[in-house]
């Protein structure tokens, strides 16, 4: 079967994010970009599943600006065979990224789809709940294990109360969740191969998909700062000080 | 304005997040809530009586057991016809089938919303909670799921709705369920406790962490959670975990011991009325953010600190 998975580029998970001084977003001008983590777990367990045989090829897409081909090439360099950036430089919100997933799916018939459950810098959680509803096929959101058939799959999803485990008829979408797997470094042998891999540029409108925002940005501002307290010297100290919130006798 | 919100439910009860996401709907219009599942007649009585819900509707069958996302979202998406919004928990229930419901009805979701300003305008945080958002929604329709600690819960008893029963749909065929492990515990539900005490990697074994914080929490009546290192590591459950990816809470007092202050932690837990860090690095990120913070060997302070309580 073929997998596809999605990768976005995003401000690197060890960067603080700074809010511009006009309050018309985060500051992305020279700051490291890399890909989405829970997009790296996604093009990992693809290649896990060509590893166990039961996928034969891996597709990595990408929609976001020329740059993002560096993400794609990472993900070509883990271990992915081929891959489809959808360039445009504006934002795409998750309605239209799943428009156009679901047209790219259209094309390539893919087995299932991974991707990661949540973008680190918009932090939606929505991109692969979305793309289901839009091609009628089940989810597996939150994925902390993934057994795949012929026909179906098993995903194991970390939910509140715990793990639940559904069966789900391919093809499918599955999202993916931090304790999915470890993804692998690429090694230099590998990046320098990536460089050959297949690499295709559409645009959005290659797939007919509007990608007008929906939600305007009216401003954005920084949290609310908590200072920092007092130190206590000693547990008794604390023992007085927890007593004075009235949390102990 | 008519505001449709789906009720996170057990089977027998109405989970907390619900409440909060009711008063979340009350600043938008008319609540009416949405009870999905098979043998729900109950919930639906319970959801009758929460305040500020004017009508419930109960859809009820044996594919929406267990809230398999491609059998309700059908559903919800056929009553939007009659609502201006819909409005779900920021749970892992409602995360699940919320951008199933828009995507259906082509509307843009307004994610973990915070904070609303009128009927199309929402406050959201964004990377990690570095950032706040304030989006106007250009959609005829609003999808959102709103964050459980932001918002009052409704009361769970004074109204008395009417109950009406709704187009259950058909069983999608393409999902089952199969089975479900839940972590069993007597202690506060973490989204709700009022302290919390929370462990992280210093911690070195699962047995070490269990073996320290539990007595500590039991002193104080707390529930228990942890950093991503610790779930990680093994230390604790997936469902312990606070943070950008797993439970946002804000708790009167956030007791964080042997954890360094991740900024995805401290995306989890900042808005706790208090902080209380036990670290033994000065410099852990964490003492910024703490309202009281002892620096020393969690393994020494913990069980004195337990004693002396």
């Amino acid at each position: 079967m073929k997998l596809l998975v999605a990768v976005k580029r995003v401000i690197d998970f060890n960067v603080k994010p700074r809010v511009k001084m006009d309050g018309s977003g985060v500051d992305l001008a020279n700051v490291k970009m890399s890909m989405n983590p829970f997009d790296e777990i996604a093009v990992e367990e693809a290649i896990r599943l060509k590893e166990k045989g039961v996928a034969t090829e891996i597709v990595a897409v990408s929609i976001g600006p020329a740059k993002a081909q560096e993400t794609l090439r990472t993900a070509l360099a883990m271990g992915a065979d081929r891959a489809i950036l959808v360039q445009t430089d504006e934002e795409v919100e998750p309605l239209a990224v799943a428009k156009i997933l679901a047209k790219v799916a259209q094309e390539e018939q893919p087995g299932m789809i991974i991707l990661g459950k949540q973008a680190i810098d918009d932090d939606n959680n929505a991109t692969g709940q979305m793309l289901a509803a839009l091609l009628g096929w089940p989810q597996g959101t939150f994925a902390s294990k993934v057994e795949a058939a012929n026909d179906n799959v098993t995903v194991t999803r970390e939910v509140d109360g715990g793990l639940e485990t559904v069966k789900l008829k391919l093809p499918a979408v599955v999202t993916t969740d931090l304790r999915l797997n470890e993804p692998r470094y690429a090694s230099l042998p590998n990046i320098m191969k990536a460089k050959s891999k297949p690499l295709a540029t559409k645009s959005p409108a290659d797939y007919g998909i509007d990608i007008a925002r929906r939600l305007e940005i009216v401003r954005v501002t920084e949290p609310p700062k908590r200072q920092a307290g007092i130190k206590v010297g000693s547990v008794d100290e604390l023992v007085d000080r927890l007593k004075g919130l009235g949390i102990a006798k | 304005m008519s505001v449709l919100v789906l009720v996170e439910h057990d089977g027998k009860s109405i989970k907390d997040a619900t409440l909060a996401a009711v008063t979340a709907a009350g600043k938008l219009g008319d609540v009416h809530a949405l009870v999905a599942g098979s043998n729900v007649g109950a919930v639906g009585e319970l959801a009758a009586k929460i305040a500020g819900v004017a009508k419930v509707l109960v859809a009820d069958a044996a594919h929406l057991d267990h809230e398999l996302a491609e059998n309700i979202a059908p559903v919800a998406a056929k009553l939007m016809d009659a609502y201006d919004a819909f409005v779900a928990p920021a749970t892992t229930f409602g995360k699940n089938i919320a951008p199933r419901v828009a995507a259906l009805i082509d509307v843009m979701q307004v994610s973990d919303v915070i904070g609303i300003e009128d009927a199309n305008t929402f406050v959201r945080p964004f990377y990690a909670g570095n950032a706040i958002a304030t989006v106007k929604s250009n959609d005829a329709k609003k999808v959102i799921t709103v964050r459980g600690t932001a918002f009052d819960k409704a009361a769970a008893e004074g109204g008395s709705a009417p109950v009406e029963q709704v187009d259950a749909g058909g069983a999608a065929g393409n999902s089952e369920f199969v089975s479900m492990d839940a972590s069993e515990s007597e202690r506060p539900e973490l989204t709700s406790a009022k302290v919390i005490v929370s462990g992280g990697r210093a911690f070195g074994s699962s047995d070490q962490f269990h073996a320290l914080l539990d007595p500590l929490a039991d002193k104080l009546g707390a529930a228990v959670g942890a950093s991503r290192a610790a779930v990680d590591a093994g230390y604790a459950p997936n469902d312990y975990q606070v943070g950008q990816t797993g439970k946002i809470v804000a708790p009167e007092v956030y007791i964080a011991i042997g954890i360094s202050g991740a900024i995805q932690h401290l995306a989890g837990m900042k808005d706790s009325k208090v902080i209380v860090a036990i670290n033994k690095d000065e410099e852990a990120p964490i003492f910024q953010v703490a309202d009281i913070g002892l620096v020393g060997d969690l393994f020494t302070i913990v069980p004195e600190l337990t004693g002396k309580l």
